[in-house]
């Protein structure tokens, strides 16, 4: 581990990857997280989008293209920034790869059932 | 031979950005299944380095290039309102697709689960395309990564091909039309 590795809780540190010449893996953990963070806001942004009125209003950030150009706006804000503080915070670290990728796996797997037309509408009982 | 504005801008985004993003992305995922076969000393040239960056980098621009030219030009026309007391939708289809109990499916699953997982996409690409070309030592010392970035490249191209398979039978049943006449080839 060099000086300037950082450490993070909980996700962070796995020491089996300290112990050898590997490189950092927080960067890569960093940018596969971030996208499956955005891939559940995406999911989270429909539902409520199409769930409330007043949400929707909102999110029209281009009228013809309706509350979809704010859904897709914010996540990707989400997206970017997400992947803009975890790369920071674990740039040089040694994160928990099982973890983050099962911690990815799962966001990404509700991002994309709440995307799915009949289990958005079934949870807005529609 | 001729074709109207509205028909040849979502050719451009179905066909020409969103078919060539798919096939790309096709590639992107035999690269990452035949890479967790290489053996640990192989390496590309720098010439190498710079093509597949490339590759990843227009895989990638391809998919934001389907995904923003659908949001903000093709699904306004798509979405138009018709006047009251329209009674021919063609100029509208989403309202087309509405009018009939045999073609609503097309807009309330199709259309509405298109243009939500198509997004996952470019998002996934350019986070695999960023992992690949400048965490290239990491992918190669940790296989959970690559395992990732596979996982990732078919969610991608499932979310690509779900999106382009509702895209094309949406066009099939309601075509967006309209615009300018364009000619692209006189007869003598």
């Amino acid at each position: 581990m060099t000086e300037n590795t950082r450490t993070a809780e909980p996700l962070q540190t796995d020491h089996s990857q300290q112990s050898s010449k590997a490189p950092p893996s927080g960067p890569a953990a960093a940018a596969i997280l971030s996208a499956a963070v955005a891939t559940c806001a995406l999911g989270i942004f429909a539902v409520i989008a199409d769930g409330s009125k007043t949400i929707g209003l909102w999110l029209t950030f281009y009228r013809p293209s309706g509350s979809l150009s704010g859904v897709t706006t914010v996540t990707i804000l989400v997206w970017l920034a997400t992947w803009l503080v975890l790369s920071r915070l674990w740039r040089n670290g040694y994160v928990n790869l099982a973890k983050t990728n099962g911690l990815a796996f799962f966001l990404l797997a509700c991002g994309l059932l709440l995307t799915f037309p009949p289990f958005a509408d079934f949870l807005l009982r529609k | 031979m001729q074709i109207n504005a509205q028909a040849l801008i979502t050719g451009i985004h179905g066909l020409l950005f969103g078919g060539f993003f798919i096939l790309a992305l096709f590639g992107l995922v035999v690269e990452l299944i035949r890479s967790a076969y290489t053996t640990p000393d192989s390496n590309l040239s720098e010439r190498g380095r710079s093509l597949a960056s490339f590759y990843l980098w227009a895989t990638a621009l391809l998919g934001w290039a389907a995904v923003f030219v659908g949001l903000y030009i093709v699904y306004p026309w798509y979405r138009a309102v018709p006047p009251l007391g329209t009674t021919d939708f063609a100029a509208f289809p989403q309202h087309l697709l509405l009018a009939r109990s045999a073609t609503s499916g097309w807009h309330r699953l199709g259309m509405e689960w298109k243009e939500h997982v198509s997004w996952v996409a470019p998002i996934a690409v350019t986070v695999a395309a960023d992992v690949m070309i400048n965490q290239r030592s990491a992918m190669k010392a940790y296989p959970q990564i690559r395992k990732a970035i596979l996982v990732f490249a078919l969610v991608a191209f499932a979310s690509a091909g779900t999106a382009a398979l509702f895209g094309a039978m949406i066009s099939k049943n309601a075509p967006v039309n309209g615009g300018r006449e364009i000619h692209l080839i006189s007869q003598p």
